[in-house]
C-alpha cells in the first residue's frame, strides 16, 4: 500500500467526523450540535496529506455511497468478507464485526452523550471529533496498529475503515453542501434584502450628520471605493427616479452630488465633467468616463504603397506580434494585441510598410474617400497618419496638399510622408485660415480641426482638468474660421467631388454640432451628404434648447465606449454652390442682408452726430474722413485673419450687426 | 523653389549616376510617350533638392517661398563645398534603378538598420563585377531596400575577405527616419 511515513503516524485518515455521529443522533431522534470547526482545522493541521485523499476517495466513491443511501446497514448486512476482498469492493464489503464494533461504540457514545448534560455532550463531539486516533485507539487500538502492517488483513482493516469513512464523509459531503446551499440562500436574502432597504431608497444624498462627518473627513484621501459604490446607486436612482429617489429630493441635488463623486472619483474639472455628462445619460455618461481610464487598442494602418495587409500581418507575426484585423469596415487596419517587439522600430516600420494610427483616424478618409487624379487638401495635416492614408488611397496620383501652421510638427509630418512613400504631397506651412489665397480649386478637403480633445481623454489625461470655459470658446471660433476657409477651397464644379469633411477627436457640441451648423448657415452653397462610414451614432438634432439643422442627423459621433475606438466627430459636406464661396457668400447675403444694412446705418449715423454735437469743440468732426479711416482699419483686420477685403466691407458690416 | 542650375543639375546627376549606372535615363525619361506626358524634374527648395512630377511642382509654384516645406521626394541638399549629399529619403528613387545591389541575410538588417557597414558575413547574395568604391543599394532578402552605400571591396575581392570583413560602407539607412530626423528634413 502507498501510505505515506506521515499517515503511520497519525494513524487512519478521516475516521468518522462528527457528522457521522450527527446523523446516528439524527437517526435516533436526539438533538443534532453543529459540527465545530476546530476539529476540522485541526486536523487539517496535523494531517495534511491524508486528507485530500481521503476526500478524494469520498468523492470518488460518493456516488456509490449515496446511491446506497443506508451503507453502514447494508455494509453490516454482508458477510464478512476474508481479507482478499479488492480495493474497489471494499467499501461495499467492509469486515463486518468491525463496523459493528464501530456502531455499538458510536451508541455507547451516544448513550453517554445522551445522559450526560449538553456540556458534557459538547466536550465529547469535541473530543471526538478533534482527535480521530485517539478515538479509533481506544477500541481498535491494536486493530489500528496492524492494520498498518505489511499483512494483508491490515490492508482489508484499513479498507474496512475507509469503507466506514465513505459513509461519514459522503453524508459530510451531502452536509456540507446543504449547509453551503443554506448558506448562500441566506446570504442571497441578506443581499435581496440590503437591496431591496437601499433599493428602494438609496441614500446617495447626504443628511445633515453625513454632512458634519463629511466635513470632518474633509482633508482625507477620499474612499474610492466608497465614491464608486455611490457612483453607481445614484446612477440607478437616477435611471428610475421617480421610484427610487429619496422623499423631498430633486433630480437636480443628485445630480450634483453624481458630478461631485464623479469629479472625485476620476479627477476630472467640475467644468468639463458637467459638459460631458451633459451629452449623456446618467449611465452612458459613467460608461464614458469609465472607457476613458482604459487605453484604446494599438492599432496601425497597412501601407498600401509599400506592401498588403496579409503580408505584413505574416511579417510583423513573425516577429513575435499578435494581430488581427482591426473589423470588417477597414481593409488596411490591423489590430495589435501584444507585441515583444517596439511596433515604432521594426525593419517593417522604418521601410514604410505601416504606420501606427488609431482606428478613429481612419474614419475621416473613408468618410471623404479621395478618388485618383484628384486635387486634396489636408487643413491641419501633422503628423501625418490621415495625409499618408489620403495618398495611398489615390494611389500616388493626382495631388495632396498636406498644411500645418506648426513647422515643429510639420517635420515629423515630412518624415511620415518620405518614410511611407508618397511622392504626390505637398508640404506647406500656412496657417489654413488662410486657405484659398494660396491654392483653391481643391476637389476634396480634409479639416481635421484642432480641438479640445475630449474625445481622447485615455491617450492624454491632461485634458481632464486643463481645459476651461475659454478653450470652448477659442476653439469653436478658430474651428468656425476654418470649416469656412475650407469649403471655400473646395471647387464645387469638381467633376468627382466637391466634399468637404470636417472631423475632431472631441465629443462637446460646441466643436461639432455648432460648428457644422454655423457652417450651414453661413455657407448656403454646402449641404451635408452621407458620411458612407460603417458605424457610428448618428450627430444631434437638438440638445438644449439649442436645434441643428435636421440634416445633422448624417453626421457621425464615435464614443469610447460604445465602439472602443477615441471619441470622434465627422461630418461630410457636398458643396452645391454654383460659384466660388467667396463671391457667392456676400453675394446670396445681399438679397437678405440688404434692408438689414439699410437699417443699421441710419442708427450709426445717429450715434455719430450726437458725438459730433458733443466734440463740437474739439475741432468739428469729419465724418467721411473717420469712414476711411474704420474701412482701412476694417480691411487691415480681415487681411491679418487671412480673409478678403473686398468681400470684408459687407460681411464685418452684417456681423457688426 | 527654383530649377537646378546647369551646374547643379551635373553635379545631382554624377551622383546619381554613382547608384543608377546608365538608367539613370529611365529616371528622367516622361512616364508615357503622350505629348504632354508627366516627368519628374529637380526642384531646389531651401537648400533641398526635391524629385518630383512636374505637375506637382508647377502647382506648387503658387506657394510661397518661405511656405513651402517639401514637395515630391527629397534627395538630399547641397553641401557649402556645392557637392551633394543624399539623404535615406532618396532611397525609393535610387532603389527601382539601381545597377548594383547587395541584398543581406536577416541576421544583418538590425545590424545595418543600426547604421552599422556591411560585413562579409551578413551578405546573403551580391551582384557580379561591382568594382570598388562603387555606390550600392543594400537590400533585404525578401527585396525591400534598405538603404545604400559604396563597397569596399570589388565582388572578387570581397570573395576572398575574412567574414567579418567590412564589404559595404553604409551611407544612409531606413533607421535614420528615426535616429536622424531633425537633420533629414526642413525645419525652416
Amino acid at each position: 500500500m502507498g501510505v505515506g511515513r506521515r499517515m503511520k503516524k497519525q494513524g487512519p485518515p478521516q475516521p468518522l467526523s462528527e457528522e457521522h455521529f450527527a446523523k446516528l443522533k439524527r437517526k435516533a431522534g436526539l438533538p443534532v450540535d453543529a459540527p465545530t470547526e476546530a476539529p476540522e482545522n485541526k486536523r487539517r493541521r496535523t494531517a495534511k496529506k491524508p486528507e485530500p485523499k481521503s476526500n478524494g476517495s469520498a468523492s470518488k466513491k460518493s456516488g456509490s455511497a449515496s446511491k446506497g443511501s443506508k451503507p453502514a446497514k447494508g455494509a453490516k448486512e454482508l458477510p464478512a468478507a476474508n481479507g482478499k476482498s479488492s480495493k474497489s469492493k471494499a467499501p461495499k464489503k467492509p469486515l463486518l464485526e468491525e463496523s459493528e464494533e464501530e456502531d455499538d461504540e458510536f451508541d455507547m457514545e451516544d448513550l453517554e452523550a445522551d445522559g450526560s448534560d449538553d456540556e458534557v455532550q459538547k466536550i465529547g463531539d469535541d473530543f471526538l471529533g478533534s482527535d480521530s486516533s485517539v478515538f479509533d485507539s481506544d477500541d481498535e487500538g491494536g486493530q489500528t496498529k496492524a492494520m498498518w502492517s505489511e499483512d494483508e488483513d491490515e490492508s482489508d482493516a484499513e479498507e474496512k475503515l475507509t469503507a466506514a469513512n465513505i459513509v461519514g464523509l459522503s453524508r459530510k459531503l451531502d452536509q456540507k453542501l446543504e449547509e453551503e446551499a443554506a448558506a448562500n440562500e441566506e446570504e442571497m436574502l441578506q443581499s435581496a434584502l440590503q437591496t431591496n432597504i437601499s433599493g428602494d431608497k438609496p441614500k446617495v444624498l447626504a443628511d445633515e450628520d453625513d454632512d458634519l462627518e463629511a466635513e470632518k473627513n474633509e482633508f482625507l484621501a477620499p474612499d474610492l471605493q466608497l465614491l464608486r459604490t455611490r457612483i453607481t446607486e445614484n446612477i440607478r436612482v437616477l435611471d428610475d427616479f421617480s421610484n427610487l429617489r429619496q422623499e423631498g429630493r430633486s433630480r437636480a441635488e443628485y445630480t450634483a452630488q453624481l458630478l461631485k463623486d464623479v469629479c472625485a472619483y476620476y479627477g476630472y474639472s467640475e467644468y468639463l465633467a458637467e459638459k460631458l455628462y451633459n451629452l449623456f445619460t446618467p449611465r452612458e455618461a459613467f460608461a464614458f468616463f469609465e472607457a476613458n481610464e482604459t487605453a484604446r487598442p494599438v492599432v496601425i494602418r497597412t501601407n498600401t504603397l509599400r506592401a498588403n495587409r496579409r503580408e505584413l500581418a505574416q511579417a510583423l507575426i513573425n516577429r513575435g506580434v499578435t494581430l488581427e484585423p482591426v473589423g470588417k469596415w477597414s481593409k488596411v487596419g490591423l489590430q495589435v494585441f501584444e507585441s515583444s517587439v517596439p511596433l515604432g522600430a521594426t525593419p517593417e516600420y522604418l521601410a514604410g510598410h505601416y504606420i501606427l494610427q488609431a482606428a478613429s483616424s481612419f474614419l475621416p478618409c473613408m468618410a471623404l474617400d479621395p478618388q485618383e487624379n484628384e486635387r486634396v487638401l489636408d487643413m491641419a495635416a501633422a503628423p501625418g497618419g490621415k495625409t499618408t492614408y489620403m495618398a495611398a488611397m489615390m494611389k500616388n496620383t493626382g495631388i495632396v496638399v498636406a498644411n500645418d501652421p506648426n513647422k515643429a510638427r510639420a517635420k515629423g509630418l515630412i518624415g511620415n510622408i518620405h518614410r511611407l512613400g508618397a511622392t504626390n504631397v505637398i508640404v506647406s506651412n500656412y496657417d489654413a485660415r488662410e486657405f484659398p489665397k494660396p491654392m483653391g480649386g481643391f476637389d476634396r478637403v480634409l479639416l481635421d480641426a484642432p480641438c479640445s480633445g475630449t474625445g481622447v481623454i485615455a491617450k492624454d489625461p491632461s485634458v481632464k482638468t486643463n481645459k476651461t470655459e475659454l478653450d470652448f470658446m477659442q476653439l469653436p471660433h478658430i474651428q468656425k474660421q476654418l470649416i469656412l476657409a475650407a469649403i471655400d477651397s473646395v471647387a464645387h464644379n469638381s467633376k468627382t467631388g466637391g466634399y468637404i469633411v470636417y472631423s475632431t477627436c472631441s465629443v462637446t457640441i460646441e466643436e461639432n454640432e455648432a460648428v457644422v451648423q454655423y457652417a450651414l448657415k453661413r455657407r448656403p452653397n454646402v449641404k451635408l451628404v452621407e458620411t458612407n462610414l460603417a458605424f457610428g451614432k448618428e450627430g444631434f438634432t437638438s440638445f438644449r434648447g439649442k436645434s441643428f439643422d435636421p440634416s445633422m442627423s448624417l453626421t457621425r459621433r464615435y464614443y469610447p465606449h460604445s465602439y472602443n475606438v477615441d471619441g470622434f466627430f465627422v461630418a461630410k459636406f457636398q458643396k452645391i454652390g454654383p460659384t466660388p464661396a467667396k463671391t457667392s457668400a456676400p453675394r446670396e447675403r445681399s438679397s437678405g442682408g440688404a434692408p438689414e444694412v439699410i437699417d443699421r446705418t441710419p442708427i450709426a449715423l445717429d450715434d455719430d452726430e450726437d458725438d459730433k454735437a458733443k466734440n463740437d469743440d474739439f475741432g468739428g468732426w469729419n465724418e467721411d474722413e473717420d469712414e476711411q479711416y474704420i474701412e482701412k482699419g476694417r480691411r487691415n483686420a480681415m487681411r491679418r485673419r487671412g480673409l478678403d477685403p473686398h468681400s470684408a466691407g459687407k460681411k464685418s458690416k452684417k456681423s457688426s450687426k | 523653389m527654383r530649377p537646378l542650375t546647369e551646374e547643379e543639375t551635373q553635379t545631382l546627376f554624377k551622383k546619381l549616376a554613382e547608384y543608377t549606372g546608365s538608367s539613370l535615363k529611365n529616371l528622367i525619361a516622361p512616364v508615357d510617350n503622350s505629348p504632354k506626358a508627366d516627368r519628374i524634374v529637380f526642384r531646389l527648395v531651401q537648400g533641398r533638392v526635391y524629385a518630383v512630377m512636374l505637375s506637382l511642382a508647377n502647382l506648387a509654384t503658387s506657394f510661397s517661398r518661405d511656405k513651402i516645406l517639401s514637395l515630391g521626394t527629397c534627395l538630399g541638399k547641397f553641401t557649402k563645398s556645392g557637392k551633394f549629399r543624399l539623404h535615406i529619403t532618396a532611397l525609393q528613387i535610387l532603389a527601382p534603378h539601381a545597377r548594383h545591389k547587395i541584398w543581406i541575410r536577416p541576421n544583418g538588417v538590425m545590424p545595418f538598420l543600426y547604421g552599422g557597414n556591411v560585413v562579409k558575413a551578413h551578405i546573403g547574395r551580391f551582384s557580379e563585377d561591382c568594382p570598388e568604391h562603387q555606390g550600392v543599394v543594400v537590400y533585404s532578402m525578401d527585396d525591400v531596400p534598405l538603404g545604400f552605400g559604396v563597397t569596399a571591396r570589388s565582388t572578387a575581392e570581397s570573395r576572398r575577405l575574412d567574414p567579418t570583413g567590412v564589404v559595404c560602407f553604409r551611407q544612409a539607412d531606413n533607421g535614420e527616419y528615426l535616429r536622424d530626423e531633425d537633420n533629414l528634413f526642413a525645419s525652416g
